[in-house]
């Protein structure tokens, strides 16, 4: 891994981007990185877009702007492939992933020529079957810790096993759920 | 032991409360500072601190039962941002007038209109001259210390004021970052009991709180107010002193980056500081001598420091996160240039305006300044001395 790794997220307000990344920034720090996790603010309203970021670094983070130039980008809604410039900035030797049911062929067409690796998960079909709910965030959690290479998968697994138990101490009960979730995303990501 | 965690800067500030456990707490939720009284009201409900924790119905209120609840004799503050602290206007000069040491923990952000959640320091910068102590944080870590010691200054019998404890709304307030945490045991050690000498329910010894003043006496109050705020200076040094005993990290009045040799300089406030130390490093590598004056006490403003820190530069960039519509630029451009002026300072100062309404920083912005004060000293003009940074025309 790099000294310092950019991730910017692009999702819809109520999808849980900002959860994620600050998910992402949680079990980053659990192996000892320097982390930064924070959402962009602008309308507080359900479906609107949202952008939230993470920065990982061996050393302490001192910036505190937004991440214009990121190694990697995670869009949790397809369809703000049409509305917002997801593929800005984006590094050519990074990655974008993209929750979506479809063929990565018909992504391609959307990422203006994106040089990059592009990966792609579907998120509701990994939701659905391990938690019987639609939360796009922990199945993209686990898809972006694999793309880029943030930690190994099981450290990563551990890791979530023991913030969900915080996160959920007083549901328990979807716990299994969300761990099914990040190991199914695990396999399923391509 | 310092215990290493990753917490929102609003959780930090929450944390460094419920390791004081102050007696009263009155809040009223405004973005981005409502999670501090909501982590708190947990804190309170858990049985974590046995502080009265009194929701209310305004700003207006919550400060006023601050106040009331300090000038009993109780260790009370509030948190709030922007129109929540403008709603507090008159209440904040109540509180610094009868030399309370009460704090509010503040959470930058702009003030209308038009309308805007996002950080600038146009709040805190209107209470400048409310009377109120005003210490400011570039990260996380800083609030969270900043708010360990901000009762041992207050409260200090030497000063009695109140005491404003900033950070920057969202940027600082909302990002989760690494930060080192007190054992409960040691801030409790640290900021210690609070016995005031004088207080409302005391029937020994009765007093008057808030009595009607006219001008035979007046001017007087206003002077003794002015000799509190003489001693923070002192105290703030002081108490750092002993916090770096219990803590290892270091504080001042400013804090004073690449400085020794430094020929352009930029003196700012808050959490654009971390992003200029970032530019600084950049252009160290190409040789360039460039330097940060990060203000962490801003009110009273440690004049005599700052320009003696700047004595060697050739050129330096006050930058103002609030405008102050004077024509000529923003609150600490007219407090540096003062200071400038009255130590006879031959440098070049230009006053930036930038980040208004959460306007982001980069560190490309922040290398255009230096830029831009290389070429004025080149050139032997200031040019325009009032600047808007990163703005459309």
């Amino acid at each position: 891994m790099r000294n310092l790794t950019e991730i910017r997220w692009h999702g819809r307000g109520g999808q849980g981007a900002k959860t994620a990344a600050l998910l992402l920034a949680d079990v980053a720090f659990q192996t000892g990185k320097y982390v930064q996790g924070f959402p962009e603010y602008g309308p507080e309203r359900m479906g609107a877009p949202i952008t939230a970021y993470n920065r990982i670094s061996d050393r302490q983070i001192r910036v505190h702007s937004n991440i214009y130039d990121p190694q990697y980008v995670v869009v949790v809604d397809e369809s703000l492939l049409e509305a917002v410039d997801v593929t800005g900035g984006l590094k050519k030797d990074g990655a974008i992933l993209v929750n979506t049911s479809r063929p990565k062929e018909e992504i391609l067409p959307h990422l203006k020529g994106y040089e990059g690796k592009v990966f792609t998960i579907d998120a509701h079909k990994v939701s659905m079957a391990a938690m019987g709910k639609y939360f796009p965030n922990t199945p993209l959690l686990a898809a972006i810790v694999k793309v880029a290479e943030i930690m190994d998968e099981e450290t990563f697994l551990r890791e979530m096993r023991a913030s969900f138990t915080h996160k959920f101490a007083s549901k328990p009960e979807v716990i299994d759920g969300n761990m099914a979730a990040l190991k199914m995303a695990l396999e399923e990501v391509r | 032991m310092a215990k290493r965690d990753r917490l929102s800067g609003n959780e930090a500030i929450a944390i460094a409360l419920r390791q004081i456990n102050p007696d009263v707490f009155p809040a009223f939720p405004i973005t981005p500072s409502t999670e501090i009284p909501q982590y708190f009201a947990s804190f309170v409900a858990n049985g974590q601190v046995d502080t009265e924790f009194i929701p209310v119905e305004s700003e207006h209120s919550s400060m006023s039962a601050a106040i009331g609840a300090s000038a009993a004799g109780a260790r009370s503050l509030t948190a709030t941002s922007s129109c929540g602290l403008a709603y507090m206007w008159e209440e904040l000069y109540i509180a610094a007038s009868n030399r309370l040491p009460l704090a509010l923990a503040l959470v930058n952000r702009a003030l209308s209109g038009p309308i805007n959640i996002n950080c600038d320091h146009s709040d805190s910068m209107g209470a400048r001259d409310a009377g109120w102590i005003q210490i400011y944080a570039e990260n996380n870590q800083e609030a969270y210390d900043n708010m360990v010691q901000a009762y041992r200054i207050s409260e200090h019998k030497d000063v009695r004021l109140p005491i404003m404890i900033c950070q920057d709304g969202f940027i600082t307030s909302h990002a989760v970052e690494n930060m080192e945490l007190l054992e409960d045991e040691e801030v409790k050690n640290f900021v210690g009991e609070y016995r005031p000498e004088n207080y409302l329910l005391n029937p020994d010894c009765p007093m008057a709180v808030g009595p009607y003043s006219i001008t035979d006496y007046y001017m007087e109050a206003k002077r003794n107010q002015a000799e509190g705020m003489k001693h923070v200076e002192k105290v703030v040094l002081e108490t750092a002193k002993e916090f770096a005993a219990v803590s290892g990290r270091e504080y001042g009045l400013f804090e004073a980056y690449c400085m020794e040799d430094a020929e352009y300089a930029v003196i700012m406030i808050g959490s654009a500081a971390g992003t200029t130390k970032d530019a600084i490093d950049r252009l160290r590598e190409q040789g360039e001598k460039v330097g940060l004056l990060k203000i962490r006490l801003y009110r009273p403003f440690p004049a005599e420091g700052i320009a003696q820190a700047l004595s060697h530069v050739k050129a330096v960039a006050i930058m103002d996160r609030a405008e102050g519509y004077t024509n000529h630029g923003g609150p600490l451009g007219a407090d540096v240039m003062s200071a400038l002026y009255r130590a006879r300072s031959q440098a070049y100062a230009v006053n930036y305006i930038y980040g208004l309404g959460g306007r982001d920083v980069r560190i490309e912005d922040m290398e255009s300044v230096f830029h831009a004060l290389k070429q004025i000293a080149a050139d032997g003009c200031a040019g325009e001395t009032y600047r808007y940074l990163g703005i459309r025309e």
